[in-house]
Order: structure tokens, then sequence, then C-alpha cells
């Protein structure tokens, strides 16, 4: 259904694409957050890879119905055909076959740094009580071993509210994490689902009361960072918010032996806007949950430890 | 043709006579009618109403983001105010308006004289207008919608502060089953319809792709709607009857609830962007004047889509407790969605190559949608690949992609359909000044509203936040101004639509020259679409057979 001079059109058009759109994949970078963990530099890599791909079949796309609207307009009166063509048996193989090679491309891609991650497996996600053992067969095809890591925090989340409790039984609302070094993070939730979420660190994983999640992590740039409640989690949500500081090892034990020395009681949120709600312009009077004092909150995560 | 002279004399006498009510009473549209006509308009009317209560909605959620504070709307009210918006917008607004766009166009296309069960199918939209006013009234409840965004995840649903039987959540649960029995109902009709009352000659590759779509997504209903009806009637035992399904204090398990919804409301997506696709099919040959090219594969990949979307639901779960090899395996089979999609992307792009461009507003409609379409799925693309959806799972870039789908997709398409149609559900034809305008200002204001929420999503803004970090700011006023303009956007429309339904200049059965045997009957069809039951015999989409394209031919194809 071409000639020879569309041919060589479309040609030079796939060669401008290619060059456009691997610029379009390089920009991706500089669209996320700043890399603070080893999983970060992955998953950007992948999302630049993505966004070539997409730049080019979106930019090819929409390039043919643009070529159309400027070139091929009928004239108003005029309803003959344009081309009689109902199909070509090759076209129509060419693309089925292109998707199908682009997609096994990208999950061949993804699946690679999905290991490279590392992050969590079945095994890890979730505390079956099994020996590891008898782990099942497909442990094998994804990783599924556990990262050692050299630290252990335990993340307790409620509404709405975070707290963690460090090796020395120190507790606090900041998360601090050393340099360089990988961390495991013990996720509990008490009440609802709640999500952990950093965007420098492109990790996110759920905390579903009633299981003990685990989430590995090894941050590589030091800087202060907000943790975030990523699955809605009620009235407060927006406000579930607290600081996650990455600094070196000396830093993180000194703040951590000068937290054991002085108990903290940050002020909550939520807990303020609960008790002086903000002027807003409509008011709706609906009852929410009642979020609990921080005092209250730090006794009860000490006494129901797991 | 005789018709016209016997309508004229029922529009006369009015509605007492049953048998004819293809006259210009109005009533009809507020009585138990069986014409698949009459519940096809009442369908699309009612829903167009719900459409403007849910972008109100959404104007007042993007009017409290204009600021990182929150300071329009309290806390609790934001909460109801972003579940109620996706609760009609996808339950009260795109599903039922394609219900009643296929009620309208599939016995015409396929040559019947009605749907298999007239009875059944004004049952079916009739359940819905209680439903959706059971679901507004629940704003007047002591405390208020329910809260817990169009997922209802528990356990969050099940948190009523304020207590009492009667609740937000409880009257969102049955408006949804109410709303869901409906569509179980229209999916059995359309389905009978499909496979048993196409005319002679129109075999299952010579019916339109509109109506494969139709069968594909209905088949979806069947299939997988249950599953949600089911998630919610525990649910609502866990609500209200103090049963432990899914409370994770009692033994319960709240991701049983993920998968049994999203088993449901990922196919969902393709129930209602098939008959989108199918929309796309209809609009782009006609306005290019060339067969729908790759016919066969575009019908094929039609049921394809519907088939591997049952196996995808879990690619919403990546961050839920989902264990790698799940994750893995749904990676793949949500990307396989990216073979059929494409067939259908490319061979909407060989429609459009070399053609003769007619460009009214159908057709304006129909490829801004296409074009936007293919934007939507690289970034549905991206949001499988597991690794990268971590990072931008609830967050904005989320909602930026899943509204370049339901609203850049879904909702441009239904304009197209409502323009392309409109003059043979009329009779009469739009201002098409007008109608461009509608464009225009639905085009652009929703590619930057729209395309704003993917930078967010990227710097992590979270979606369901009534209050952000002043870092966002910029993106969101962008969003924000955009999105009030697009709502505007849908005055000019709804001017052209009821002035062109009351004085527009009569419409030929035939405007566009399109193929398809809906165009074959009068505008608007009489009681039983044909004076008789056409024969087919000839390819659908057959553009370049001078029957569609000579001027004179349009008044009187016969």
């Amino acid at each position: 259904m071409f000639s020879v001079f569309e041919y060589v059109l479309i040609a030079v058009y796939v060669a401008v694409l290619l060059v456009v759109s691997r610029w379009i994949g390089q920009q991706a970078f500089s669209w996320m957050p700043p890399q603070a963990t080893a999983e970060a530099q992955r998953v950007d890599d992948l999302f630049s890879f993505l966004v070539s791909i997409g730049a080019f079949i979106l930019l090819g796309l929409i390039g043919i119905m643009i070529y159309a609207i400027a070139f091929h307009r009928a004239p108003p009166e005029d309803y003959t055909e344009g081309h009689p063509s109902r199909g070509d048996a090759r076209l129509e193989i060419l693309w089925t076959a292109t998707p199908t090679l682009l997609v096994v491309w990208i999950a061949f891609q993804s699946f690679n740094i999905y290991q490279q991650l590392n992050i969590l497996g079945l095994k890890q996600i979730v505390h079956l009580h099994t020996p590891l053992e008898s782990a099942p067969a497909y442990a094998a095809t994804v990783s599924d071993v556990p990262k050692p890591a050299s630290e252990t925090i335990d993340v307790f989340v409620k509404q709405w509210d975070w707290s963690f409790r460090y090796p020395n039984n120190v507790t606090s609302n900041q998360l601090h994490l050393p340099i360089n070094r990988s961390t495991r993070l013990n996720l509990q939730a008490q009440d609802v689902i709640h999500g952990f979420y950093v965007p420098e660190f492109r990790l996110k994983q759920d905390i579903i009361p009633g299981r003990d999640i685990d989430i590995v992590l090894t941050p590589i740039r030091s800087g202060k960072y907000r943790l975030k409640d990523s699955q809605f989690s009620g009235t407060y949500f927006a406000l579930m918010e607290t600081d996650v500081y990455v600094e070196s090892l000396d830093q993180y034990n000194q703040w951590l032996t000068q937290t054991a020395n002085s108990e903290q009681t940050p002020a909550n949120q939520a807990v303020a806007e609960n008790i002086q709600p903000p002027k807003t312009l409509f008011n709706s009077g609906w009852n929410t949950v009642t979020p609990a004092q921080p005092g209250i909150a730090n006794k009860r995560k000490q006494n129901n430890d797991t | 043709m005789t018709h016209d002279f016997s309508q004229e004399i029922t529009g006369d006498r009015e509605s007492e006579n049953s048998q004819n009510q293809e006259g210009n009473n109005w009533q009809q549209y507020f009585t138990f009618n069986t014409d698949h006509k009459v519940i096809g308009i009442q369908y699309m009317v009612m829903t167009f109403m719900f459409f403007l209560i849910g972008g109100l909605l959404a104007m007042l959620i993007r009017a409290e983001l204009l600021t990182p504070e929150s300071n329009l709307v309290d806390r609790p009210l934001y909460n109801g105010l972003f579940t109620m918006h996706g609760t009609i917008m996808i339950f009260l607004w795109i599903i039922p308006f394609n219900a009643g766009l296929s009620n309208y166009l599939v016995p015409l296309m396929i040559g019947a004289r009605d749907m298999a069960f007239p009875l059944l199918n004004a049952i079916s939209f009739w359940i819905l207008p209680p439903a959706g006013l059971l679901l507004l009234s629940s704003f007047f409840v002591p405390n208020g919608t329910a809260q817990s965004g169009w997922w209802s995840y528990p356990p969050i649903s099940l948190q009523i502060p304020g207590g009492g039987l009667i609740n937000g959540e409880f009257i969102w649960i049955v408006s949804l089953v109410l709303i869901g029995i409906s569509s179980i109902m229209g999916a059995v009709n359309f389905m009978t319809t499909i496979f048993w009352m196409r005319a002679p000659g129109m075999t299952f590759f010579r019916m339109p792709v509109f109506v494969w779509s139709v069968l594909s997504a209905q088949l979806l209903q069947l299939i997988n709607l249950p599953a949600l009806t089911g998630a919610l009637i525990l649910l609502l035992f866990d609500l209200s009857f103090g049963t432990q399904f899914f409370k994770p204090d009692g033994n319960g398990d709240p991701i049983i609830y993920q998968h049994l919804f999203w088993f449901y409301s990922h196919p969902a997506v393709y129930i209602m962007a098939l008959p989108a696709f199918g929309i796309f099919a209809e609009v782009l040959p006609a306005f290019s004047r060339n067969p729908l090219f790759g016919y066969r594969s575009v019908a094929l990949a039609t049921l394809g889509i519907a088939f591997i979307s049952i196996f995808v639901w879990a690619h919403h779960m990546f961050t839920s407790a989902t264990p790698g090899w799940m994750r893995m395996t749904f990676m793949a089979t949500s990307m396989l969605v990216a073979i059929p999609t494409g067939i259908k992307a490319f061979a909407w792009t060989a429609t459009i190559w070399r053609s003769k461009l007619h460009l009214e507003t159908p057709m304006l409609f129909a490829m801004g949608g296409a074009a936007m379409f293919i934007f939507g799925g690289v970034t549905g693309v991206m949001l499988a690949a597991t690794p990268f959806d971590i990072h931008v799972n609830n967050t904005y870039f989320v909602v930026g992609h899943f509204h370049y789908i339901v609203f850049n997709t879904i909702t441009m398409a239904i304009f197209a359909a409502i323009y392309y149609w409109f003059p043979k559900i009329t009779g009469r034809m739009y201002a098409e000044g007008w109608g461009k305008l509608h464009f225009w200002l639905t085009f652009i204001p929703a590619n930057i509203t729209f395309f704003s929420m993917h930078p967010l999503g990227l710097q992590g803004m979270l979606r369901r936040v009534s209050s952000y970090d002043p870092q966002y700011q910029g993106w969101n006023i962008i969003a924000s101004l955009a999105s009030f303009l697009l709502g505007a956007s849908t005055l000019p429309f709804i001017a052209n639509i009821v002035g062109s339904w009351l004085y527009g200049p009569r419409a030929v059965d035939n405007p566009w020259h399109a193929t398809g045997l809906e165009w074959t009957t009068s505008s608007p069809p009489p009681r039983d679409n044909f004076e008789e039951i056409p024969i087919v015999k000839r390819p659908p989409y057959d553009y370049g057979n001078p029957k569609y394209s000579i001027i004179e031919n349009s008044n009187n194809n016969e």
C-alpha cells in the first residue's frame, strides 16, 4: 500500500523518532526526586527505558494522525473513498509482532530490575512461620532470600502516627537511618491499612494490620526526607508524615544515645487538628475517628510490642 | 415513507396509543417504556445528569487543592467528595451511559426490532434512578457519605465513628449492589440480543466493531461483576451485622476484599473502555472514508482484551503484601493487554492514513480520544512494570493515567458518539460551530489538567490527600485552573444539544454517508426500527462503495 516516496518518508520519520525518544528518555531522570537508595537508581533506569519506548510509540502514532490532518483533508462535499484497502496481512503481522516483542522486552527488563531490587519476597513480606527449607519451588525463580540487614527497626503505625523502635529499645517519631547500610524495617499496623513511602527511596509497602511485613532498604544519600502514608487511612491521612534522616553511622549512633537519655514528646499534627480544626469555608460537621495522644501511643506500643 | 405520516398522527393523539410512542411526547421518557430506544435515551440523559454532579464534586476537590492547606472543605467532607466523585463517575456515568448507548444502537446495528427482553431492559434502567438518588441522599445522613474512596477497602471502610445502622457506607454498599444487579440484568439482555436477534446475513464477522465491543464488555460484566457484588455483601455483613470476613482483629483478611474488588474493578476499566474503542471504530472510518483497517483482527482483539483483562487484577496490589511470584505473574499478564490494544491503535492509525478526512465534531472527538488513549496506554504499560509501579502506586501519576483513560479517552469517545448519532437519535442536526468550540474547550483543558498530575505523582504527591506539601503547588494550580475550564466546557455542549434537539434543522437519514444498518432507517427510527428487517449481504465498513458516497442518496437509501 505504500509508494517508494512513502517508504523513504517513513524511514526518515522512524530515524528522527528514535533520536527524539531516546533524548526524552534521558530527560526522564530529571523528572524524578533525588535517588536516595541503590534501588532508586535501578527504578529510574527502568523508568527512562519505559519513557523512551513510550515516547517512540506515542509520537509515532500521533505523528501519523497529524500528517493525515495536514495533508489528507477531503474537500467538504467529497464523500468518495480514501483508499479501498481493508487490510494487509504483512502489516497486521508486523504490528502484532511489534507490541509482542516490546512487551517481552519491557517485561524482561522489569523482571531483571525487580530482581536487582531484592527488596522483598514471599518469605520476607509475610512471616508465615514455616522453616526456610520448606520454601516452595517458585522461591528460586524470584529472589525470596532475605537480604542480610545490619539493623532492624520496628515501625509502628496507627491513625495518624508513625513511631519507630530502635535496636537499643529507643523509641522515636523520627526515622533515622545509617547511610550505606542495609536496614530491615519491620512494619506493623494497629488499626487500618497504611503504607510506607519515601519518594526518594522509590520503595513503597502497604502495612496490613495483623501481619508483620518487612522491607529492607539501603539509603545511599544523606539528607532529610519525608515519610508518607501511601494508603488512604482516613480523615487526617494527609497529615501522616514524619521526617526521615539518612546520616553517617557516627551521627546515627550519637542520635540514638541522645534520644535514649531524653524522653521526647513531639506534637502530633492530627491530634492538634482534632482539637483545633482549621477554618474552612464549608464545614460538614461529620464525625471523625479521634486520633490518640502521642503519649498514649508511645505507651501502647511499648506494652503491645511483638 | 409511511411511518412519518403515522408519526405525525401519534404526535397529535399524545400518549393514548402505547403502540406508537416514537412521537414527540416527552412524557414517555418518564414512564416505564419497553422501547430500547426510549430506554437508551433515558439512560443517556440520566447518566449525563450524574456526570454533571460528579464534575461539580471534582471541581470542589480541585478548588481545595489550589492551596497546600486544607481551607475550603473540612477533611471528612473532602474524603466524602472524592469517594462520591469516583463512585458517581464510574457507576452512574460511564458504565450506565455505555449501557444506554448500547441499548439504543445494538438492536439497530444488528437489524433487530428490539432487545431480547424488553421488560427486563426497562427494569434494569428503572433500578438506577432510585439507586443514584439513594447514593446522593447520603450527603444528608448525620455522618455524611462514605469516606473511604471508591475502593472502600476494609478496615477503613468499616470505621463508622458516629455509629448508627444507616450511615454513608451502608448506603454506598446498598446502592452499588443495586447498580450491580441492574448491570447483570443488562448484560444478560445484551448477550442474548447479540447472539439470537441478528438480522439474516448478519454474521459475527459482519457485525460492526461497536457490537463486538458491547459483546465483550457485557461478557466481562457477567463473569466479573458477581465477585464485586459478593465482596460488597460480605462488607455489608461486616459493617452492620458483626461478621468478621475482612476484619483483621477478628481473624478476617482485608486482602481478600482487595482481590475480590479488583477482580471486577480492573475489568471494569475495559467494560468502560471497550465501547469507547467501538465508537472509535465506527467514527474514524466514516470520517476518513476508508474501511476499518484490519477489521477482523480489531474484532478479535476486542475479545482478546476482554479475555486477558480477567487475569490482571493483582497489578493493583503490587504494594499490598503481594508475594514476589505473584507480582511477576501479574506484571506479565498486565503487559499482555498491550498486544491487542496495540493492534487496535495501529488499526485506527492505518484507517486514517492516506484518507479523506472530514473533521466534523465527532471526528475531532474520536481522533482526540484515540490520540489521548495512546498516551494513557503508554503510562498503563509503565504501571504494569512492578518496580516502577511500586514508586508511583497510589500517587497522582496513577490518577493522571486513570483520567487519561476515563476522561480523555472514554468521555471523549462518548462525546464523539453523542455528536455522531445525534441526528439519528433526535432527527435533527446539532450546530457544528458550537460542537467544535466544545471540542477545543474540552481537549485542551483536559490535557492540561490530567497531564499535570503525572509530574506530581513522579515527585511523590499521594492521591486522596486533602492537603499537601508546598513543593507540589505549582502543578496543582495548573491542574485546578484547567479543570475549572474543563467544567465550563460542558456549557456550550448542553446549550447545543438542548437547543438543537428542540430547534435544530431536520436531519437526513444518513448525514455522514456512513455504512451500518442504523443509517438505513429513518431519523429517528420508527418504533420497530425498520420498515422490514434488512438482509445483510455486505461486509461492514463498506466505504468506497458508491452507495455511501453519493450525496443525493442520503435521504432515501432504498
